[in-house]
């Protein structure tokens, strides 16, 4: 062996060992995910985990955080309560996450609560449901808009038209429920009265014996409460049924997807939604515009599909995550220190500011309100 | 008592393994997971009963399971009612519920059972989904406290395994005995002839309801472990696909036979966690080995690994015999 | 904002509209039921893979159409002859196996083959809502002040027709004949030259057929997705014991009237009762008539 190529031999084996050294030195920030990738909230878990690992690969071709690469754990909870708290304990105890994102559903998110909050581990959860944040629980987040910001934004408008008589539809799981809570609890503020409240199975396919009911009645406006397919079948049905009262559906329908579905049936129906579906018709000095745009044009580029809010809620909860260990470090409590200290976030969801006494951390503003024209949006003024 | 030394020893052993398996899993996830292997078990025993001896097919066991889970958890919860008074008032309801249906349910057969018992299952998943103001309906009912006794709360995943598995364990003992009685060779009777059992002087129809209300009540107890271990319920953890989930855990443990229920259980509780390095194919493998395992071991997995052991030990016998004369 | 004149409205016109509604859901229910039947009459098995077929007769026919891009009708039929295979292959794969298998391993062998149909066509085909062209106009016909689709009409005719030739399978053919002998008799069927496993092959054919042309007619109006079947199916095995088990008129009554008093019942008593409801009439009828509404009693034999 020559002299030279001992000392090539050496370098190279310096090289290694400092490049593993390297590594050692900065283990990847691993946090967790809880979807419902598959069962009946699927629509909600994938795009949420395909959108949390591509902001995750993102941040890590950008150089990671502080240098650190960031790692996601995603497990599938199957909307199913049960699955969800062992895969939460597996999370915590075996792959010892420093922050977990979701899960997907409202009854997931409560089952897991306890968890959390025992083992002292920050969770933003990307369900709606107000009962995960009020009252305020110290480790537990969410980036969902809660449902009455939704009730709200449909009441303004509603008496801006000096409706007052509304019949409601909605779905029969959790997504349904907590509106028609909202509803019900909110309608005397906006002086509305409530003339027939019905409600449809998830996997109901013929609405038209509640539409006939609410048509044979005295109301002067419909809001259905429910995500895909539901409500594209009462927008069909409605039409059948010769229906002429205005539709009003839930943020739960904000996605092109309901457009194809109902068709031609969809033409003048109103709804709430977050800002990602009109992202291109909003004012330059809009403070999301850029964010909405990145995410727009990401998730088409990876998955072939347009990026829907579902899918934001996961994007936001991941760069409030990115954000707080930044500002403070890895430890859960840092992280949790520092979600709670986050302000003027623009997100997907709409603007976050977080304080010890909220953590949904959104106002009615995140919403705005659309209506389908032509077979597209269109902002309502 | 039983009876046998054998499966007195074999009845030791798995307690002692029981009692010990925390030593190699204290504080790993696993602890949390065989938590709900022992509710699962004890809800496998239970149907067991029903299916394995009585031959009584039921579609609609999660429906005493989420009774008991909801009766014990809106009692606590919202009432405020101790935990244990709780769960047995709830068994206590939910074995009325039972045996006052189950004269007009028992009195079908087969495919008809079946489905008289799927349609009974969904009325009370419907009825947790729609009784809003009680249940708290889709999203669920949270703030169930955990058991305690006298200031001794079981808050951890360690403390709720001892308590889910002594509970699991005395059941197992007290259905072994049950089995090994005259009542359990009445059942037996019923299961391969009502007639014959009928002219034998087993009265049929009450024995058949008598074993499904017990069936029941241990079923709701396991509602109520559920309730108060997990302190949150949704409708979404007592519908038809769990009916299917325990029915499967039966039928591949092994029916009519003490251990089967657990294998089962413990197969298709801890199935899942091994499968999710499959990722969105579990769901295939899950349904997969569901038809593989029934078509080719048609007694179960007790069965099976009966068969692969004595097979093994003729083998060996044969070769001893071999040896011997060579 | 005006009331558009619905407080004119009337009783009986909501009834009406009740009624044409329930009789569209329960063709679909009828069809589904039949399936249900022609398995049940010939192997004795309660096959809970049907609402598998229909199912993936709505998203075969949704890929065909969007993907290959296919005209309507040559999508229509190779979904059902790609359904029908994957019914015979089923049989051929996990029931013909276990000729002497105990019924409860059959309900566990065919609850498995649906979740791993079920899950082959969520990765296969996604697990959005599809939905596919109506076949005629999407303009809604008046029937005295009650409104009904087009779609419902092709709903009704197709099934009735199915049902036609049903009868005339079952009543005018050789195999069709010999079908009926299986499902009075199996052995003696045999005894009398009768091939009982390939009666038994044929009536899965025939069955994942139907369910398949269930799952095509109906989505245009009801959409589809991986997961349609597990409803559908326990509504159609609700019409087929309503109409105790027959694979022709009976279990086309059970169909109509379980999709009727369901329709009523959102519609007058409680929407969120409906499914509830549908299964306490299926509970009253097994209590008080278990052999079915239209059937004698037949005493059991031991």
């Amino acid at each position: 062996m020559t002299v030279k190529s001992v000392k090539i031999t050496v370098v190279a084996l310096g090289l290694l060992l400092l490049s593993t050294a390297l590594c050692w030195a900065a283990p990847p920030i691993k946090i967790g995910g809880l979807f419902s990738i598959t069962g009946p909230a699927s629509f909600l878990g994938e795009p949420e985990r395909n959108t949390a690992q591509m902001v995750v690969d993102e941040i890590n071709a950008a150089g990671g955080i502080r240098g650190r690469k960031l790692q996601l754990v995603a497990y599938d909870t199957q909307g199913d309560a049960t699955k969800a708290v062992q895969a939460a304990t597996r999370l915590i105890k075996e792959d010892h996450v420093v922050a977990i994102v979701g899960p997907s559903t409202t009854g997931d998110t409560m089952a897991v609560i306890p968890i959390v909050e025992r083992a002292k581990i920050p969770m933003v959860s990307c369900a709606a449901g107000i009962k995960i944040t009020e009252p305020v629980k110290p480790w537990v987040f969410k980036t969902a808009q809660n449902d009455y910001l939704a009730v709200q934004k449909i009441y303004e408008n509603l008496a801006s038209k000096r409706i007052k008589r509304i019949a409601l539809l909605t779905v029969s799981d959790s997504f349904g429920s907590s509106g028609r809570e909202q509803l019900k609890s909110l309608a005397k503020r906006y002086g509305m009265e409530i003339v027939s409240d019905d409600t449809y199975g998830p996997k109901d396919t013929d609405m038209t014996p509640q539409l006939t009911k609410i048509r044979g009645g005295k109301a002067q406006a419909i809001i259905c409460w429910g995500t895909n397919p539901g409500p594209a079948l009462i927008a069909r049905n409605a039409k059948q049924l010769g229906v002429k009262l205005p539709l009003y559906m839930s943020h739960g329908v904000s996605s092109k997807k309901f457009i194809g579905l109902a068709g031609d049936a969809s033409e003048g129906i109103f709804l709430p939604s977050g800002r990602v579906l009109v992202a291109d018709l909003l004012p330059k000095s809009d403070r999301q515009k850029k964010s909405l745009l990145s995410f727009v044009r990401d998730y088409q580029k990876h998955f072939k599909a347009e990026g829907d809010h579902f899918g934001g809620h996961a994007w936001d909860a991941v760069m409030l995550l990115k954000g707080a260990i930044e500002r403070g470090g890895d430890t859960p409590a840092a992280i949790r220190a520092q979600l709670e200290r986050t302000r003027n976030f623009a997100g997907i969801g709409g603007i976050f500011s977080y304080s010890p006494k909220d953590h949904s951390g959104l106002t009615k503003e995140a919403f705005v309100m659309l209506e389908v024209k032509g077979r597209d949006w269109a902002l309502v003024r | 008592m039983v009876r046998d030394v054998n499966s007195l020893v074999k009845y030791a052993i798995f307690s002692s393994a029981v009692l010990l398996a925390p030593l190699l899993f204290s504080g790993g996830y696993l602890m949390n997971v065989l938590v709900f292997v022992g509710i699962n078990t004890l809800l496998a025993v239970a149907l067991n009963l029903l299916l394995g001896y009585a031959g009584q097919i039921s579609l609609g066991h999660a429906a005493f399971f989420g009774l008991g889970a909801y009766i014990s958890g809106v009692a606590t919860a919202t009432y405020g009612m101790n935990p244990w008074a709780a769960l047995l008032s709830a068994a206590a309801a939910v074995g009325l519920v039972a045996f006052a249906i189950g004269f007009p349910i028992l009195k079908l057969k087969g495919h008809y059972l079946a489905m008289a018992t799927l349609g009974f299952g969904i009325i009370v998943y419907i009825v947790f989904n729609e009784t809003v103001d009680i249940t708290g309906g889709p999203s669920g009912l949270s703030g169930i406290p955990n058991f305690d006794i006298s200031g001794f709360v079981f808050d951890s995943d360690l403390k709720n395994y001892y308590l889910v598995w002594a509970v699991t364990l005395v059941t197992i003992l007290l259905s072994a005995n049950l089995v090994n009685s005259r009542i359990g060779r009445a059942l037996r009777a019923i299961n391969s002839s009502e007639v014959a059992a009928r002219v034998m002087g087993v009265n049929v129809s009450l024995l058949k309801v008598q074993i499904f209300t017990l069936s029941a009540v241990i079923s709701s107890v396991a509602g109520s472990l559920y309730a108060h271990t997990m302190t949150f319920i949704s409708p979404a953890s007592f519908g038809f696909n769990f009916s299917v989930e325990l029915l499967t855990m039966v039928v591949i443990g092994g029916l009519g036979s003490v251990y089967g229920p657990l294998f089962g259980a413990v197969l298709l509780t801890l199935l899942p966690e091994s499968l999710r390095a499959f990722q969105d194919y579990d769901i295939i493998v899950y349904g997969l080995l569901l038809v593989l395992i029934t078509m080719y071991m048609p007694g179960g997995l007790v069965r099976g690994i009966h068969v692969v052991t004595s097979f093994a030990r003729s083998k060996f016998a044969s070769e001893v015999v071999k040896n011997a004369q060579g | 904002m005006p009331n558009c004149g619905c407080e004119t409205e009337t009783m009986s016109h909501q009834i009406l509209q009740y009624a044409l509604s329930g009789l569209s859901t329960g063709a679909i229910y009828s069809l589904i039921g039949i399936g249900f039947a022609i398995i049940y009459n010939s192997t004795g098995i309660i096959n809970f893979a049907q609402g598998e077929f229909v199912m993936l007769g709505g998203m075969m026919t949704y890929f065909f159409l969007s993907l290959l891009r296919l005209p309507m009708l040559a999508a229509m039929c190779l979904s059902i002859l790609l359904t029908t295979a994957v019914g015979v292959v089923f049989e051929r794969l996990a029931i013909r196996p276990l000729r002497n298998a105990n019924p409860l391993s059959l309900v566990i062998i065919t609850i498995g083959g649906s979740i791993l149909i079920r899950g082959i066509a969520m990765l296969q085909f996604g697990k959005d809502t599809h939905s596919i062209p109506a076949f005629s106009s999407n303009e809604p016909l008046v029937i005295a002040d009650a409104t009904i689709l087009p779609q419902n009409l092709w709903i009704l005719g197709i099934t009735f027709l199915i049902i036609a030739a049903n009868r005339y399978f079952f009543y005018h053919t050789i195999n069709g004949k010999a079908m009926r002998a299986c499902s009075h008799n199996r052995r003696a069927a045999s005894l009398v030259g009768i091939g009982v496993k390939r009666m038994v092959l044929i009536s899965f054919a025939i069955s994942s057929a139907l369910g398949s042309i269930a799952g095509i007619i109906t989505a245009p109006l009801t959409m589809t997705s991986y997961d349609v079947g597990i409803m559908l199916g326990l509504k159609g095995f609700c019409a087929a014991i309503i109409g105790g088990m027959s694979s022709g008129v009976g279990t086309v009554f059970g169909g109509l009237l379980l999709g009727i008093f369901e329709s009523l019942g959102a519609g007058l008593i409680s929407s969120g009762y409906k499914d509830a409801i549908a299964f306490i009439i299926l509970l009253l009828i097994l209590f008080i008539r278990p052999q079915g509404l239209f059937r004698k009693a037949e005493t059991e034999r031991v």
